[in-house]
Order: structure tokens, then sequence, then C-alpha cells
């Protein structure tokens, strides 16, 4: 990839972020540097397309210490949690074998699992090398008649962000519109609209919590990028009539371009929490401008957020006033807010090392004036906030579990390789019995008293006694 | 002596190999107050980390030169030096290792060199030790990568020295990838046993074994070899080696100390725990204590009551070399037939397994190999849960990752007491697996009583061999 087309990624006109300095894109620090690489956000965009292959062109480090690490799930096939790659070896480094490797690697995929389509990965030796990916792609897409489609996504090229945003340029050149959706079937005295999700990764499953309102509501998801997508729905895309970016900054350039080309409107929305998952259905409903949808939406909320509400009360009697101390990424350092005070629970302070101005104003306007945001997220200074503000749990990425478990203190997972859904109204539940889970443990006791023959001594005081 | 078949096929499907780096970095992993540093782009580390976090459900120290697009272009020199003034600044470490990756080796880094520069541009660093390797993910597996980080340790710590026997309780024990912190604890007892004090190298016994520790947070590992028992490693009466990946390693340390060394290629089963307790008690010069004859007596009554279901026992294994000639030892003193062996890379200890073919090879492979061998059982790392499932057979989990199991990490495999909990855990799951004979339903039941009697579930599961 150019230099300039990497700058050009960088620029993406609809993000908030975009309006200010561009701060987020410093280089990395050596020895001090943290998070995945493009290469890895390429991947996580993409591989939830489940009937598609794909291959990671390079040495083995990139597929081999990462494949069927992640926590999507699908609905039918599992080709995506085949991992697959051309392991190139020394001597195809040196000889610049590669490309043949591929050509014929492309082909035994092809033979032996008839996928949807290949897509190929480059990472990093393959792009310093020079492999022509694209060429090669072309070439065995001519040759076997399945679409191939090169995934220029370097881990150099930078953060786990930017391989999310090549994820959605590659799915905007190689793959949207390149067929037309099968017309909606009827549903009975229902108007059948076409929409599209584009970041949600349908984590543990988590979607499915969701995707019956929807039903419910007419409302057919033609795609979504990429929780438990097909191959032939992505190519279809570009036909809905509404799009909503789930919790993700970095595909709002999909977004913008399905708006600019196809004219359709999207906004920006989270299924974390009762009041976001009713917002998105409204906010689908406002888009689509059809008034009987949008009383059919109201009375879906309504009966929903009383039967939520119900069931959420007897959690709220065991979490209210419990005080959180939250670290996550931009869009859900607000969106994990709301959920959380639907609990009756008190952020005390929330991660926003990766949120925008507009992300931080509504983080005020949840939190009030004085909420505490961290930058900070190395392990000693979250666990020096966990004991200054007093929080009864860490709630982080799962980078930071094992930190909080040897500090002795409560966790909740929320990162892409947890192992438990909480979206949509039936996902408070889980959230709220998980997170009683691990405060009303009694381990934490067990584990902070020092042992009988130690009294003296002050072992494993937690930080936040 | 087996034949090796190499790989012929363009694409690796269900990878079996984790990458060089990987295992340097593990080797690195077991020394006190350490961190491994990866010289490539973020993305290494951020791999290696989930993968090791996931394994042993710790927090993992590791971190990355990080090199981006103009680094990768232009020059990445001054990553490294960075990135080792930073550490030393921020963490003050006793050691960092300094692997190298895919990335850094194509563009051609000089890392010996890169260290040195370091030294002349910080002298006041010169306290912490900087061990560099060549480990680029386009060669070698988890295990060689290890090996080769664990030379490099030996060549940058050991001083050489001609003072064997100084200490003379002393031995070295150089533990090779294929063993867990479960087992490095088993290798510490069993030299104490003898009155030996053993310096485990690397130590991640000490440092992964999943332990809660006063300090709430480290930079470093929470435990490992320390700096100074390495140094002093010239003046033990022997050195242990366990794992044949590790014989360069050995070599070396011979070179530099001229203390002897025994080596073994797996210490599982029997006839290795025999040699090895052959060897402390020569070493030592003392009787096999009573507790360790019972430990061998207790082994040999499992080895008769778990026969029954391991004779015959068709089995397919995906796991490193070292670890594929332990557990082939294990099997086939059982009386089972290993039908399939997978590994990722060649080694010379291959030839030497009891089957007759090697593939060098995927977890694919595996599947294709044990189906054709009709495999009863498979021995292999969570990522050969799917395999299992496809196959319909049960999975003994070892090797790296273990992510889908907690404690797996810990589990020890190499001495008496492990090898027959191994066997138990085998034989069991021969057993859940039994079918007895269909019961069969004779024409003439018709239209009589029996022909009203509910059918019984068709192969119901034994809980012994036992009836009654």
């Amino acid at each position: 990839m150019k230099a300039s087309d990497i700058l050009a990624l960088q620029n993406e006109p609809a993000c908030s972020h975009n309006k200010e300095e561009k701060s987020g894109c410093a280089r990395p620090k050596p020895g001090a540097t943290a998070g995945g690489c493009t290469f890895d956000g390429a991947q996580i965009a993409l591989l939830p397309i489940a009937d598609v292959a794909h291959i990671v062109h390079g040495p083995i480090g990139c597929s081999g210490n990462s494949w069927d690490n992640r926590g999507t799930r699908s609905s039918g096939p599992a080709l995506y949690r085949i991992g697959m790659t051309t392991d190139l070896t020394e001597q195809d480094v040196i000889m610049g074998r590669g490309e043949k490797r591929l050509f014929h690697a492309i082909k035994q995929a092809i033979d032996e699992y008839a996928p949807a389509a290949v897509f190929v990965y480059a990472t990093c030796v393959t792009a310093v090398i020079g492999d022509d990916l694209e060429a090669v792609c072309k070439a065995a897409e001519a040759r076997w008649g399945v679409p191939v489609v090169p995934v220029d996504c370097a881990g150099f090229y930078g953060t786990k962000n930017m391989g999310n945003r090549i994820a959605g340029e590659t799915m905007l050149r190689h793959v949207i519109g390149t067929r037309e959706p099968a017309p909606a079937p009827s549903l009975p005295g229902i108007q059948v609209h076409d929409i599209s999700l584009i970041g949600e990764y349908n984590i543990a499953g988590e979607f499915w919590n969701v995707a019956p309102l929807f039903d419910e509501l007419g409302l057919r998801v033609l795609a979504s990028l990429s929780g438990d997508a097909r191959y032939h729905e992505i190519q279809t895309m570009h036909r809905a009539q509404a799009n909503m970016v789930v919790c993700a900054k970095a595909l709002l350039n999909v977004a913008r371009k399905l708006n600019e080309r196809w004219g359709i409107p999207y906004f920006e929305g989270s299924f974390y929490g009762v009041a976001d998952t009713s917002q998105a259905l409204r906010d689908f409903a406002r888009l689509l401008g059809d008034a009987d949808l949008s009383a059919r939406t109201e009375a879906l909320i309504a009966r929903e957020e009383a039967k939520v509400s119900a069931a959420l009360q007897p959690w709220r009697e065991r979490l209210t006033g419990k005080r959180v101390l939250l670290y996550t990424g931009g869009v859900k350092s607000w969106s994990i807010v709301s959920a959380l005070q639907d609990l009756g629970m008190e952020v005390v302070a929330t991660g926003t090392k990766k949120s925008t101005a507009e992300d931080k104003a509504r983080i005020r306007d949840l939190m009030g004036d004085d909420a505490i945001m961290i930058d900070d997220g190395s392990p000693k200074a979250l666990l020096g906030a966990y004991k200054d503000l007093s929080a009864d749990i860490l709630i982080a990425g799962g980078r930071n579990l094992y930190t909080a478990l040897k500090a002795r203190i409560p966790f909740l997972d929320i990162n892409q390789e947890r192992e438990f859904g909480y979206a949509g109204y039936s996902g408070m539940q889980e959230l709220a019995r998980q997170l009683a889970l691990t405060m009303e443990n009694p381990v934490w006791q067990a584990v902070r008293s020092p042992a009988p023959w130690a009294q003296s001594k002050l072992a494993g005081m937690p930080v936040g006694a | 002596m087996s034949e090796i078949i190499k790989r012929s096929k363009p694409l690796a499907v269900n990878p079996l190999k984790a990458s060089s780096t990987l295992g340097a970095s593990l080797a690195f992993l077991g020394l006190r107050r350490a961190i491994p540093m990866m010289h490539g782009s973020q993305g290494c580390t951020a791999f290696g980390k989930v993968f090791f976090v996931r394994h042993f459900r710790e927090p993992v120290p590791l971190q990355t030169t990080a090199m981006d697009q103009i680094a990768t272009v232009m020059s990445s020199d001054e990553n490294v030096i960075e990135g080792l003034k930073t550490i030393c600044e921020k963490s003050k470490p006793d050691v960092i290792g300094l692997p190298t990756t895919g990335l850094s080796e194509t563009q051609g880094t000089d890392i010996q060199r890169l260290v040195r520069e370091f030294r002349s541009q910080y002298p006041q660093f010169d306290h912490v030790a900087v061990v560099p390797v060549n480990t680029p993910d386009f060669s070698g597996s988890l295990e060689s990568g290890f090996a080769l980080a664990l030379e490099a340790i030996i060549n940058t710590l050991v001083p050489e020295t001609r003072h064997v026997g100084r200490r003379r309780r002393q031995v070295n024990v150089l533990a090779s990838a294929a063993l867990t912190p479960g087992d490095l604890e088993v290798l510490r007892d069993w030299c104490e046993a003898f009155g030996l004090r053993p310096v485990l190298l690397p130590d991640i016994g000490d440092s992964l074994d999943g332990h809660l520790i006063d300090a709430e947070y480290t930079p470093l590992t929470l435990g490992g070899t320390p700096r100074d028992e390495i140094a002093a490693m010239g003046e033990s009466i022997a050195t242990l080696v366990i794992g044949a990946s590790l014989n360069r390693a050995a070599d070396a340390l011979h070179a530099r100390t001229g203390v002897p060394d025994y080596r073994f290629d797996h210490l599982m089963g029997l006839e290795a725990c025999d040699q090895f307790t052959q060897a402390l008690a020569t070493i030592s010069n003392t009787v096999v204590p009573a507790r360790i004859e019972r430990y061998r007596a207790q082994l040999q009554d499992a080895m008769v009551d778990s026969h029954f279901m391991t004779g015959f026992l068709r089995v397919a294994l995906a796991a490193e070399p070292d670890l594929l000639a332990g557990m082939s030892a294990l099997f086939t003193g059982m009386g089972g037939e290993v039908v399939a062996a997978v590994t990722p890379i060649s080694a010379e200890s291959l030839k030497r397994l009891p089957c007759a073919k090697v593939h060098i090879g995927d977890l694919q492979d595996l599947e294709h190999a044990a189906a054709e061998g009709n495999a009863q059982m498979l021995v292999g790392s969570s990522h050969a849960v799917q395999s299992a499932e496809r196959l319909g057979l049960p999975l003994l989990r070892a090797g790296f990752p273990l992510y889908d199991r907690v404690g797996g990490f810990a589990r020890a495999w190499v001495g008496y007491r492990a090898s027959r909990q191994a066997l138990f855990d085998i034989a069991n799951l021969v057993l859940e697996q039994h079918h007895d004979i269909p019961a069969y339903r004779s024409v003439f039941w018709s239209g009589g009583p029996r022909d009203h009697e509910a059918s019984l579930p068709a192969s119901p599961r034994v809980t012994g061999l036992v009836r009654h």
C-alpha cells in the first residue's frame, strides 16, 4: 500500500476525531506500546464472514499464533474458524516463491473447502518482499472462478483501527455492490425494510439477542459487516435502506461511502444497555420514515423495556450503589455507562483514550460535569485509579483481566474474546448476572485475608481496601 | 526408525506451528525480573501476548520495538535502541530478551550490532543483561525458538569457567519448551529428593505457575531463574538436559563450563523415569529414596491396571518434536500404537520415534493421517478440538496452546506420578468411548411379551471393565 493511501485512510471526514489535531496518529513508542496491528484489525473486521476461506499470506507468526482466538459466532458455516496460511519458509522469502505458493494455496482452499470466496491477507513480510497480492488474486479468480479478494493489511501500516478501516475499504472496493439481493419475503400487513449493520461482530452470539426484534419489526438485516455474515450478503449491502454503525468509529468510512454512493442514511448507535437498544430501534424507524414502523417500534420498546425492567429489578437491588471503574475504548466508553446506570450502578471513571470529543460530551451528559476520564490505560494507572476512587469492580478488555485478578479485584471482560453476550434487552440480564457473580463472590475475602500464621504481615491487602 | 514426510502442500490448514519468536519469548519468561521485547511490528507482540495470556491465564510481560511503516522502509535500528532504553528506565529489569521476527529479519536487522550500539550509547544500563536472538517466524517453531533463546541465554549469561563441582550439591537442569510449569516443579522435587540443589533453566515453574503475589503489579516476570544463579551454573557438578531440542544449548553450556551432562529426550513413562532416577542416584552418590521407590511402584501398578485400555490403542499425535517423543514413548510403552504423528518442524530426534512415519505438517494432516490409521484417540493442543470433533475421537490435551481448559498449563507430565496420572486419564478416555455389542432382538420375539419391552439405548456406556 502506498504511503499516500494510508494517509488518505487516516482522514475520515465523517469521524469526529478528524476535526481535532491528529494526536491519535503519533508513532508508537518502542518498548512502551500495547495493542494489535493493522493485520489484526483487518482480521477482526472480516473474519466473522463465515463462509469465506481466510488465507493469511505470510510466515507462521501471523496466523499460527492467532488463529481461532476470536469470540465471533456463526449460525451456519464454520469455515472462518479454519486457520489457513501460506506459512512461508525462509527459502520462500529468499527465493521469492511467495506469490507462487499463494496462487496454489488459493487453489487448495477452493478445492478442499468450496468457499463462497477467498480473502487473502497481506502481512508484514509479504509486503516487504513486494508480493503482488492484487495480481495473484486476480489471476486466481480468473482461473478458478471464485471471488478472490486481496486485503492489503501489513501489520506495520499501523494500529488495529487502521486495519478495520482497510477491511471496510476492501469490501467497498471489491465486494459491496457486486450482486443484487433477492426480494424480501413479504410479511402479512407489514412493510419490510432492508437494513445493514456495520461494525457488529456477534461476539459470543450477542447479536442473536437483538435479531428477533428486527424480524418482528419487519427489518431484514440484508448484511452485517460482519457478525454471522455470508459473502453473498455483503455483496448486496448497497441496497440497504438504512445503516447502523455499531460501536465502531473505525468503519465509519463504509457508512459514509455507502451514503455518498448509494444515498443510504446511517446513524451511530449501540446495543449495550436498555436505553441505547431502544434508541437504535427508534433511529432505524426514523431513518426509514415509516409511520407504521415507528408506531410498532414504540410498542415493542414499551413491551421489552417493561419486561427487562421487571427482570432486572432483583439484580438492581443487589447492584445499586456499586462503584465501577470502566476502561474501554471509544464508543463503548459511553454506551456501557448507560447500561451500568440502568442497573443503578455508579460509574466512577471511564477510559477515554480512544474516545472523540463527541464521545466525551456524551460521557459528561451521562455522568455529570465532574466525570473522571482516564487516558492512561497502563495496569499501574488503572489499579491506582481503582484504589483512589474506591471502586468495587473493574470493567475492561481481556488484556487487563489478569492484571485485575493478580491485584485481587473483581473484573468483567467486555472485549472481543469474551464468552458472554451483553447486547440487547436480554443481554442486560446476563450483564447483571456476571457483575453480581464476580462482585459477590466469597473468593475475594478469602484471597485478601492473610494466612493465620502471618497476621502481622499485610500480605495481599486489596488495593481497594 | 521412522520415515519423515515433508510438507508438500502450499497451504497450511489449521496450523500446528507457533512461531519461533514466541518460543524465544517463552524462554525469557522463565528468567527472574525479565521481559522479552520482540523486534517487529506491534502486532507480533500483541498476538504473542494473547497467546500466552490465554494459555497461562496470567499477565505476561512482553514488549515490542513497534516497527511502523517508516521504520520498516528506512531503518528500525533506532527502535531497538530506544526500546531497550525505555524498558531499562521504566521497569529496571535484570534481563531483557530480544528476539527478532520475520519482519525485522526480512529487513536485515543485525541485532547483535544493535545491542553493542546500545551498550556504547547507554553505559548507565550496563547492569541490565540484554540477550539478542535471531528467531524469524519463517524458520523453526515455538520449540526451536525456545531452544535458540536458551542457547543465547547461556552464551550471554554463563561465563566461561572451569569450576566444575565448586558447588558440590548443585545440578543444572535445562528444560525444553515441552515442559510445563508443573513439570518444572516435579523436576525440582525429584532433584531435591536426592539432596541436590537444582538450577532450572529456564524456570517457568517459578514464573508462570500461577500464584498470587503481595505486590499488586509488576511489569516484569513474577519469578524464574535468577541471573546470578545462571552465572554460577559453571560451578555445578552435573547438567541434566530434558528434551532433544536443547542439544545445541547443552553443547554450549558444556563448552563454556566443562560441567558433564546427562541428556534425556523426555521423561514420560517408566523407562525414561528410571533412567533419570538412576542418573540422579549416580550424580548424588546416594541410594534412591524410599519415596521415589513408592512412586515407581505406583506407576507400575497403574500400568498393569490400565494396560487393558491402552493395549493396541491406536493413537494420533500432534505435537512439537520433544513432546512427541515423550507421548509416543508413553503410549508404545503401554502396548499402544502411534498410527499418526504430526509435528510442525523437522528435527533429528524424529528419526528415533517408535512409529512408521512422521508428517511435518498441520492439523489437517493430522486429521487425514488419523482417519487413515483408524485412530481411536488424539493428542494435541486446544487447536485440535475441532479436529477431534470432526473425527469423533476423544482428545488428550497437551502442548501449546491450551485455552479451553482451566489449569491445562499447570499439569505435569514428567516423572512417575505424572506418568501415572496420564495413564489414568488415557484409560478413562478409552472407557468413555467403549461401546458394548448392540443388543440383538430376535425375530421370534415379535408378538410375544418381549415385543413391548422398551429397547435399551443402542450402545450404553460402561463405567469399567469389571462386569458382575
